[in-house]
């Protein structure tokens, strides 16, 4: 299990999803909150506003203090990302490795800009996989890869449509 | 039996170790070979990954750089007997990049499966926390205080200092919180311990528990680590059902068990009051200090907020004595810090040194200078906050004091070197732009500081008002610095300002930023 999830098979199921199950493993404490949405997004992607109304009355907290939190950190999306989930390293260890260049060339072959998605692929920014030793480094589906220059993310892509997702 | 290791570890994987691993086991299997096949953690020479090695007659011999597709001519070369091959590199502990290092934290990381407590106890684990349990917990108190050792998340604040303070406080519950959220660019010592050699972490987190009297212990784990995640969740369930974990451990009497938590993508979170705040289900906004996380840190409970590599030193200074490991290291910069090589560096991976040798010996003699053969032109070290220092800074010592008196700062001990390609300008640019991304928001020099930042330095780039335009920036400076309330906005300026100071031509239009 990783931080994105591996690849779903549907966009969007947060909103129809009930967060009864991971709520009750946290034993319904507030204190959990930020575990509980870590574990929502990897189950759904995305953090809907129903999944936030359901949170609210389960933990006994207001609408906005859950808004606050799911607002605060980078990974809680509150839009349905696309079945695919690429992360390009923009820190600067990679910078020293051309990731302006390899950034660029992703945005390119998946026609999106940074923090856009389609159906098929959302593209996000992440600041350092801890890969730094093997810059540029991506994150595609929750699999960290080392040393991407465009043929080695060409390949990936490649590999990515093959498996017939 | 011949035993093949190949390393589980996110830098190896990430160029193909598990692929390698698994051709490996069909290789040998359609031989007929039996082989013992261990996903060690890594040796840290992350440029050698994927290393494979086998042990022949006793001694480890490594292959570097091993490639999927290879292995079946390794096979044919003799691989299990050690044989000739292109890509072999004689024995492990000959290879001078590991040979030169001083590993007193990371010394089990690469030799050991890291998820078998055999391995771990064959290799002197638990005997620190056993020295901890002879010596009682005022001893142990003592001897982490002798042995100098400093807070290696980056404040570099005295362990032995910070646990006295937990220890002298009465209360009804106290906590350890390790702190791996570990997020300067750079830096990659904390995963490669936890993947690598995650029982010393809770060795560290067990000795820290029982000098201080807690009986909680949670690690904050970023998001970006999934291998060390499901590595740790495994060495947590193996240490608990070894009786390591949990209640009166290896009956002593004494309770401790440790959960993680897993980040949600936050800078901020790693500074440790944001931490706490996370660790509570909250947004991860910083708090004042005071009061103190030693005083009211978790659930207004007494705290010890450590790094991972500052816990993972501490079974050996117990084991070994506080004297040894001071006689590492120079002045109040005692004993060794593990030193990560990252970016435009031929030779990149974890070093690990005793403080004091020069950042060009780092650089140089084990990074082999830069990647992609060009001249080097910057290093910045210490992460997102740290200075970015020029060529003629490479003599500076590697320690604390030193680093501080050149305006810099070690942190955490990530280098990350850039050739002369690099336009300084746009990296003072991206450390505001970092600062505004990540800042929490509740101070203002910080959450507008650093965008007011973005803004002058573009002004800057574009060549406005450029007198007016520095001055202002210099001003800024100086207010984050002063005015922020933690190292978020408070050292945003110090790449900044190390930019102005070292590399101020690339904001001249007839300059490098023009051109």
């Amino acid at each position: 299990m990783s931080s994105n999830g591996g690849s779903r098979n549907s966009v969007a199921t947060s909103a129809g999803a009930s967060v009864g199950d991971v709520v009750a493993r946290h034993a319904a404490k507030p204190e959990r909150l930020v575990q509980i949405l870590v574990e929502l997004v990897e189950r759904d992607g995305w953090i809907s506003e129903d999944t936030i109304r359901s949170l609210a009355g389960a933990l006994n907290l207001s609408r906005a203090e859950v808004h606050g939190v799911v607002s605060f950190y980078h990974d809680l999306r509150t839009s349905p990302p696309g079945r695919h989930i690429v992360r390009v390293c923009q820190a600067e260890a990679c910078q020293a490795m051309g990731s302006q260049e390899l950034t660029d060339h992703v945005a390119d072959r998946l026609g999106l800009a940074m923090h856009r998605n389609n159906a098929e692929y959302s593209l996000e920014p992440v600041y350092c996989l801890g890969n730094c030793a093997c810059a540029p480094a991506v994150m595609i589906d929750g699999k960290t890869y080392g040393r991407v220059d465009r043929k080695r993310f060409d390949a990936l892509l490649d590999a990515l449509r093959g498996a017939g997702s | 039996m011949t035993t093949v290791y190949v390393p589980r570890e996110t830098a190896a994987v990430s160029v193909g170790a598990d692929e390698v691993a698994l051709e490996i086991a069909r290789e040998a299997k359609r031989r007929g070979e039996t082989i013992r096949l261990v996903r060690n953690g890594s040796w840290g020479a992350s440029w050698l990954e994927p290393l494979v090695e086998v042990e022949t007659g006793g001694t480890r011999i490594a292959y570097g750089n091993v490639e999927p597709g290879e292995v079946d001519g390794l096979f044919n070369a003799g691989l299990l007997g050690g044989g000739e091959h292109a890509r072999r590199l004689g024995p492990t502990a000959e290879i001078s990049y590991l040979a030169d290092q001083e590993r007193w934290s990371f010394f089990r990381c690469g030799l050991i499966d890291p998820l078998s407590i055999d391995d771990f106890r064959a290799r002197k684990g638990f005997l620190g926390l056993e020295k901890a349990f002879e010596m009682g917990p005022d001893a142990v108190v003592e001897t982490v205080t002798a042995s100098g050792l400093r807070g290696r998340g980056g404040a570099a604040f005295p362990a032995g200092v910070k646990w006295r303070t937990v220890a002298g406080v009465e209360a009804d519950r106290k906590y350890i919180a390790c702190n791996a959220d570990e997020g300067d660019s750079g830096s990659f010592s904390d995963r490669l311990l936890i993947e690598g050699d995650p029982l010393c972490l809770i060795e560290g987190m067990l000795i820290a528990a029982y000098a201080v009297g807690a009986d909680r212990g949670l690690i904050y784990l970023r998001s970006e680590y999934p291998l060390a995640r499901s590595i740790l969740h495994r060495a947590i369930e193996t240490a608990r059902q070894a009786g390591w974990l949990g209640s009166n451990i290896q009956d002593s009497g004494f309770d401790f068990d440790v959960e993680v938590h897993i980040g949600a993508g936050s800078y901020v979170c790693g500074e440790e009051t944001a931490m706490l705040e996370s660790l509570e289900g909250k947004a991860g906004v910083v708090r004042a200090k005071p009061p103190l996380p030693a005083i009211s840190g978790l659930f207004g409970k007494p705290t010890v907020v450590n790094n991972v590599v500052t816990l993972a030193s501490v079974p050996n200074i117990l084991n070994l004595g506080a004297e040894a490991y001071a006689a590492f290291g120079v002045g109040r910069s005692a004993g060794t810090l593990a030193f990560q090589l990252a970016g435009n560096v031929k030779r990149g991976g974890l070093v690990e040194k005793a403080f004091g040798l020069s950042l060009r010996e780092l650089i140089e003699d084990f990074g082999g200078g830069t990647a992609s053969g060009r001249p080097l032109r910057a290093v910045q070290v210490g992460g997102p906050l740290g200075a970015y220092l020029p060529v003629k800074q490479l003599d500076t010592p590697l320690t604390y004091e030193a680093f501080a008196e050149i305006g810099a700062m070690i942190g955490h001990g990530g280098v990350v070197v850039f050739d002369d390609t690099v336009n300084m300008a746009q990296q003072a640019r991206f450390a505001m732009e970092f600062c505004a991304i990540e800042s929490c928001g509740k101070c203002t020099p910080c959450r507008i500081g650093s965008t007011r930042g973005v803004e002058v330095i573009d002004r800057l780039i574009a060549g406005e008002n450029r007198e007016e335009n520095y001055d202002l920036l210099v001003e800024l400076c100086d207010t984050m610095e002063a005015a922020s309330l933690c190292a978020m906005g408070g050292m945003t300026p110090y790449p900044v300002r190390s930019v102005l100071k070292y590399f101020a031509e690339d904001f001249a239009p007839a300059g490098r930023a023009a051109s």
